[in-house]
């Protein structure tokens, strides 16, 4: 029985040194003459045990983790029965109680093998919801996706059956399916994540709901901050496209769906909807206003499709499954699961993926394990940087779309950003608003001239230059902002704002 | 006279309702404020509310552009709805409760244009916009004035851009609406404005260094849109806000768009397109908009001359002795070489009125036919083209009649560059998805401009137009495309029957025509296969049709495509030539051809020569006068010796200028009436000042049989409008004239010409333009001719014989010049050239393929001389891809050019139209143009002024 050895190519495990490791690998095996085969498989997710090593043999999988290269060979050295005696042995990864806790559906399968090895895929299920997908009607597909409570991954958490629907009963001749991977939150990486680890996954997702809505053409829109997963995709588009998974002849039904790739070019707004689709379109990415929407007026003007990464592929959990199996999970109207990403000053950052109804602190606690830093956590930032500041008072908080937007927080993409004490709140209500200006696409007014206002505001503030009544102005202007924007990017920025002033007055004094 | 046309209007901005109108259907009824309103479906709640009385303010939107939703200044309430909809994007829906005013809305909207002072300069005062800006009228309705934010520092947009020579950009004023933007891409379809930066940092930018130097048209699109002073009329802030308003139509080409002279006291200051004028729908273009400085040039000659002999300076004199001196000559030369002896031509830039005056001076007045127009040199082929296939000497649609169409023809015309805002329309149509065929042996913009690929080009040599349209006819004939159903209800069966023998003949095959017409046989054949698959195909042309020997064929052959595939009498399709003078439609329509009574009613016939017999109390001549050719032939031979020409520079647009010369030189009495001293006075006897467009009342006709009210706006730096001055030589003469008003001229005509009947000022004011035949069948007028059947009855197919012209190019003449116009100047460039327009266009250039330009050692830029079998000039070589090897091409709008020094005398078989548009020629690199020019010189000195008309 040959021994493997796995080294996420993942672009966080590449960043803190997986080349390293597997090139320390190869030399190692290589001197030691011994025979071994390197698997670059895509991350697991759990950026706190990056780079991780895991060897597998005689059946079992263990890993070791965080490692450096100059580790590599006195674990490689190691006899299989002494090597639970190095400190950073870890055992069997999932059995560790940061994976055993989570309930993995779209993340099941990141970081098991080679992502682009289509044969690792149908080893685990892949392709199984494509091949029922073809076997249903179209209203069966929408009618599950419908069933299971799905809602946009992506921020908006729109019920996608209702957006499935619109597509498929608007008559066109040509339709389309979009999938926004411009993900540009701050402390957000699910969606890298799965692309680097689970291409197929996506594609597959994209597919079947091609067959739903009636689209024989898919354009992924990928931020161009993500090269590897560019690379992968590329791939993985024609690696699926000659086995038949894509193309002309979807696995032997004769039915159509191609991908296109397409790259942004650097603008956060480009995450909006209606901006990506202009930028698709080959214009300025900006805002449109809706109506139409997308779903009756999108990608050059025919029906669209726009959605998340993640929704995408969580509609293959729900066709393989069942739309019941799907719904099982969840609290609320939030069905299914939520991919939590743990980033910041967090001492277990990483991809976590759990029921909707986990409470807040159990993610910063149990899963997160407190700050890096060591010291107090002091505030969290939900949903993206246009996300609310949420205070440890509200820390009990299920995580489902409408509790915590009952507290006026926001799920939004599922990331997390923690702080510890010594932040000031005010430089973070400085930051939405400087985000705001730096990102803004500069259509409607509220958000063009406003976040620079406010910026200015806040920065009169942070120096102690402001009379009160600049406090109050920052006010109107968020009221402004929040009533009058065009879209999600001018109207959200005074959430974080809002939230620190309410829940950290003290940093404004 | 009880109409008084001068009431003074005071200046108010035009109505805007926000977003643009939605065509009828479906009507949705909502309530506004408490007031029900019901609006066709997919009208914007803003529309709707400014319907209803209850108007929302805005900024970013502006009714002729689509909404855009970036202002925010729009907000309102729905019942049922969350938060605050923007009114401009919002659609209306049956039964939907709009509140447009509340406190939360005032709050948000002074939060929202509080943002927008705080970037602004507040220097209201001083701004040449001020009473006019729309973010002041915005502040002023909120009882805003300034703005709480302290920015931290201005932000630095740069300095203004005035490189345009019309209108400044000040980045300074800019509120970044993207009005502009949209209205250069929307509107115009240039593509030249764009939004630079992102976020805060956007702003308004071109590509180049600034607006001259950019792809900008100059259209003032972008200014007409502008809600603030960031983009406005140089001439506003030189002269300040206009205070009154007079609606009027264009003098230039044949579009005839509605303008809105904007005036303090008597001073122009803006011309803006005028949102309610039906060819043009709010658009202009560099010329009617901006170029009329001309009209108080300097160079205006506003005292009539006299002079004894051509050789004698001119003598300044009083009104009455000119017209006494002119009465007397003619009467005297009639006196002794008959009734003859003497003619006119009428112009193409003056009114309806003015030019049936002139005719109705020739038959009553000289008691002869001689009587023709400039409209000889131009479409004299389509009036004949078309009154015989169809019945009726025009076009047969409406301008927005492309809106329809699914596949067009553009051929033989440039209409981005000649007839630039139907050239929009035709873009947008085109950026919609309808497919384009050009024919031209030019690369004309249209065949690849932003976002406007032709689907076809046809790129024919210069001479074979009969042969290709065949071409095509044979194709669809033996392909079996054609439409047998409107064939058998609509056409002559006999004609259609031989035509059809004609036309399958295989010498009319693409394969047998592609090495002649120098246009592939594939290309052919996808041409016509698109043409006639086309549910709505529309063929627009102009003189490259016209302006050859045989122009008439050929716009029979347009026809036969037409009748062939059942494209007329529609919405969408149609044969529409593109008539290059304001006026010359008009100018046909009124009577002044030698052969025909105002309304195309040929002398001949009996009834209708009567008709105005009895109304003038004269006999007139039924046989036919002289055409202008014949005026020039008979004055060489001495047996023409009296000519009044009114708005006309012959010498410089008429073809083979040695001939004209002689002929003019042998006139014993020439009167000559312009604004300019043109080329032609050089040989006349009497000079009458001639009142430009600005100066009088009266009607003009554009290309789609459209009639427009011209509205006097200054009185006539001569005193007379020329109406007057006709009117004055007239009675001079003994003929009795006594009209006050050019309206009594437009009651005759409307009495005497039957698809004129309906006409009159009354109802001009009250619809702002009718297209004829307006009379009791159409009291409304006729946007689409031929609807239930053809004018002439049944449509006739006309045998197209394809004869080449005698203009060959040989080993001594081997290339063929062709002629065309370019966007900023017009025509002989008499007005043009006398405004900033030369800013685009300051000499004429030979376009020569850099193949024919190696062969022959010439470099861009350098002087060729250009020789004919009948005359040579020089110009500045301009090595060019848009034409084919063997093709060189040319503009005529600079005097210097003398380009029909070298067009010869060859002509359309029928209607004499000359053929410009090919001569073949020799071109050389010279030295210098003057050493090589004075070789060339002729016997009669130039003048150094010139001329106000040319050819179309």
């Amino acid at each position: 029985m040959s021994v493997r050895y796995f080294v996420p190519a993942d672009t966080t495990a590449i960043a803190v040194g997986a080349d390293d490791v597997a090139q320390a690998l190869a030399a190692a095996l290589e001197t030691r003459g011994e025979y071994g085969r390197i698997v670059r498989n895509g991350s697991r997710g759990a950026f706190w045990l990056e780079p991780l090593l895991e060897i597998e043999q005689h059946g079992r999988r263990v890993g070791f983790g965080p490692l450096s290269a100059a580790e590599v060979d006195a674990i490689v050295a190691l006899p299989p029965e002494a090597r639970e005696q190095h400190p950073l042995f870890l055992g069997d990864v999932e059995a560790l109680p940061w994976f055993a806790a989570q309930r993995r559906l779209t993340f099941a399968r990141a970081g098991l093998g080679d992502p682009l090895s289509l044969d690792d895929y149908l080893l685990r299920r892949g392709f199984d919801a494509l091949e029922r997908a073809l076997e249903m009607a179209p209203e069966e597909i929408v009618q599950a996706i419908d069933d299971s409570g799905l809602r946009g991954r992506g921020g908006a958490a729109f019920p996608a059956g209702i957006k499935w629907r619109t597509v498929m009963d608007t008559p066109a001749g040509q339709k389309y399916i979009v999938c926004n991977a411009d993900e540009g939150d701050s402390g957000t990486f699910a969606d890298r994540l799965l692309l680097e680890a689970d291409p197929y996954q996506l594609l597959e997702g994209m597919a079947i709901a091609g067959l739903a809505v009636g689209a024989d053409t898919g354009y992924i829109y990928l931020r161009s901050e993500y090269p590897r997963a560019r690379e992968v995709l590329r791939v993985a588009l024609a690696k699926a496209e000659a086995a038949g998974y894509l193309g002309s002849n979807l696995a032997g039904s004769q039915r159509s769906f191609r991908i296109h790739l397409r790259i942004g070019a650097g603008a956060y707004i480009c995450g909006e909807e209606t901006a990506l689709l202009e930028s698709l379109e080959g214009r300025r990415g900006m805002v449109r206003a809706k109506p139409p929407l997308p779903a009756h007026q999108g990608l050059f003007g025919r029906p669209t499709l726009v959605h998340n990464v993640l929704t995408l592929a969580a509609a293959t959990t729900v066709i393989a499954d069942g739309a019941q199996a799907y719904a099982a999970l969840g609290e609320g109207r939030s069905r299914g699961t939520l991919s939590v990403q743990l980033a910041g000053n967090v001492r277990r950052g990483g991809l976590v993926e759990v029921p909707f109804g986990v409470t807040l602190r159990q993610l910063l606690e149990d899963f997160g394990g407190g700050t890096r830093s060591g010291r107090p956590l002091r505030a969290v930032q939900a949903g993206g940087p246009l996300g609310a500041y949420l205070p440890e008072s509200l820390w009990d908080t299920p995580l489902d779309y409408e509790a915590l937007a009952a507290v006026g927080g926001m799920l939004g993409h599922g990331g997390l950003v923690l702080f510890d004490d010594s932040v000031d709140m005010a430089r973070q209500a400085r930051f939405a608003m400087a985000f705001c200006t730096e990102e803004s696409c500069g259509k409607c007014t509220p958000c063009r001239i406003g976040a620079v206002r406010g910026t200015e505001l806040l920065d009169r503030v942070i120096a102690r230059e402001a009379p009160h009544s600049e406090l109050a102005l920052l006010e109107e202007l968020c009221d402004t902002m929040e009533q009058a924007s065009l879209c999600a990017m001018g109207g959200m920025t005074p959430a974080p704002v809002r939230s620190a002033l309410a829940h950290f007055p003290e940093d404004f004094a | 006279m009880s109409r008084d046309d001068n009431v003074l209007h005071y200046y108010e901005p035009q109505p805007d309702l926000g977003t643009p109108g939605v065509a009828a259907g479906e009507e949705v009824t909502l309530n506004i404020d408490g007031s029900a309103v019901s609006v066709p479906a997919g009208t914007s709640v803003m529309r709707a509310a400014a319907l209803a009385g209850s108007p929302v303010p805005k900024l970013c939107a502006t009714d002729s552009l689509a909404a855009f939703g970036s202002c925010r200044v729009c907000l309102v309430e729905i019942s049922g709805r969350r938060g605050f909809p923007a009114s401009c994007t919002t659609p209306v829906e049956e039964g939907m409760q709009v509140r447009t005013q509340s406190p939360e809305l005032v709050r948000l909207r002074r939060g929202v244009t509080e943002l927008y002072l705080s970037e602004h300069p507040l220097d209201c005062e001083s701004c040449p916009s001020n009473g006019d800006c729309e973010l002041q009228d915005c502040a002023r309705e909120l009882d805003i004035e300034s703005s709480r934010y302290t920015a931290a520092a201005p932000a630095d947009c740069g300095a203004a851009d005035t490189s345009n020579p019309y209108f400044t950009f000040d980045p300074q004023q800019c509120i970044v609406c993207s009005r502009c933007v949209r209205a250069c891409a929307d509107t115009q379809g240039t593509f030249a404005l764009t939004i630079l930066g992102r976020g805060f940092d956007s702003r308004v930018g071109v590509a180049g260094d600034d607006f001259l130097g950019s792809e900008c048209v100059s259209c003032g699109a972008c200014v007409s849109v502008c809600p603030t002073a960031a983009l406005v009329e140089s001439s506003v802030i030189e002269l300040g806000a206009p205070r009154r308003s007079v609606e009027t139509t264009c003098a230039y080409c044949g579009v005839g768009c509605g303008l809105r002279a904007e005036l303090r006291d008597e001073q122009v200051v803006r011309m803006v397109p005028w949102k309610d004028g039906r060819a043009n729908e709010g658009h202009a273009c560099v010329k009617g908009r901006f170029a009329y400085g001309y009209a108080t040039h300097e160079d205006r000659i506003t005292t009539p001359m006299i002079r004894d002999s051509i050789d004698e300076p001119w003598r300044e004199v009083g009104w009455d002795e000119a017209l006494a001196f002119t009465a007397a000559r003619f009467s005297e030369i009639q006196a002794r070489h008959g009734r003859n002896s003497i003619g006119a031509i009428t112009s193409s830039r003056c009114t309806n009125e003015e030019v049936y005056l002139v005719q109705k001076l020739v038959r009553a007045g000289f008691g002869n036919n001689n009587v023709d127009t400039c409209a000889r040199v131009c479409h004299s082929p389509t009036g004949y083209g078309l009154k015989t296939t169809l019945g009726e000497s025009a076009g047969t649609q409406a301008f927005a009649s492309v809106a329809q169409a699914d596949v067009i023809v553009v051929m033989g015309a440039n209409p981005t560059e000649a007839h630039p805002v139907f050239g929009s329309r035709l873009k947008r149509r085109l950026r919609e998805g309808a497919q384009l065929i050009v024919i031209d042996p030019r690369r004309i913009e249209l065949v690849d401009a932003p976002h406007v690929q032709a689907a076809f080009h046809l790129a024919l040599r210069p001479g074979t137009n009969v042969a290709v349209l065949n071409a095509l006819a044979h194709v669809i004939v033996e392909e079996n495309l054609h439409d047998q159903a409107f064939i058998d209800a609509r056409c002559d069966s006999a004609a259609f029957a031989q035509w059809r023998e004609f036309i399958r003949d295989p010498m009319h095959s693409p394969e047998a025509l592609e090495e002649l017409s120098g246009v592939s046989a594939q290309t052919l054949r996808g041409a016509a296969r698109l043409y006639a698959s086309a549910g709505n195909a529309a063929i627009y042309y102009g003189l490259g049709v016209t302006e050859h020997s045989q122009g008439s064929t050929a716009v029979m052959g347009i026809a036969n495509l037409a009748m062939l595939t059942g494209n007329l009498g529609r919405e969408g399709v149609g044969v529409n030539p593109l008539r290059g003078q304001n006026n010359v439609q008009g100018s046909c329509d009124m009577g002044s051809f030698p052969h025909e009574l105002p309304g195309y009613r040929h002398l001949s016939d009996t009834a209708a020569r009567s008709q105005f017999e009895a109304a003038w109390g004269v006999s007139i001549d039924p046989e036919p006068g002289l055409r202008i050719p014949n005026m020039f032939d008979a004055a060489v031979d001495g047996q023409f010796l009296g000519l009044y020409c009114q708005g006309e520079d012959v010498a410089q647009s008429d073809p083979n200028t040695e001939h004209v010369e002689a002929a003019l030189a042998s006139l014993e009495c020439l009167v000559v009436q312009d604004i300019f001293l043109n080329e032609t006075a050089r040989f006349a006897h009497v000079f009458l000042p001639g009142a430009s467009f600005l100066e009088k009342d009266g009607t003009f006709t554009n290309a789609e049989r459209r009639i427009s009210r011209v509205r006097q706006v200054m009185p006539p730096l001569s005193g007379k409008a020329d109406w007057e001055v006709t009117r004055d030589l007239a009675n001079a003469l003994g003929c009795t004239m006594d009209y006050t008003h050019p309206e009594q001229i437009m009651a005759e005509i409307a009495a005497l010409t039957p698809t004129f009947a309906g006409v009159n000022y009354e109802l001009l004011d009250e619809y702002g333009s009718l297209q004829w035949p307006c009379n009791e069948g159409a009291p409304q007028g006729t946007p689409t001719m031929h609807v239930e059947q053809f004018v002439r009855g049944q449509g006739l197919f006309a045998i197209t014989d394809f004869i080449p012209t005698e203009e060959r190019v040989n080993r001594r003449f081997p290339l063929i010049l062709t002629t065309g116009r370019i966007l900023s100047q017009y025509n002989v460039g008499a007005q043009t050239r006398r405004t900033a327009n030369t800013a685009w266009h300051a000499q004429d250039l030979l376009e020569i393929h850099a193949e024919d330009a190696q062969q022959r050692g010439i470099a861009d830029g350098d002087w060729v001389g250009i020789e004919s079998r009948v005359g040579a000039t020089v110009l500045r070589a301009q090595l060019s891809e848009r034409v084919r090897p063997g093709v060189v091409y040319t503009t005529f709008h600079h005097p210097v050019s003398r380009a029909n020094v070298v067009t010869t005398e060859n002509s359309d078989w029928a209607t004499n139209c000359p053929e410009y548009k090919v001569t073949a020629v020799q071109v050389s690199r010279v030295n210098a143009p003057a050493s090589w020019r004075s070789r060339q010189r002729q016997s009669v000195p130039r003048a150094q002024t010139e001329e106000v008309s040319g050819d179309d």
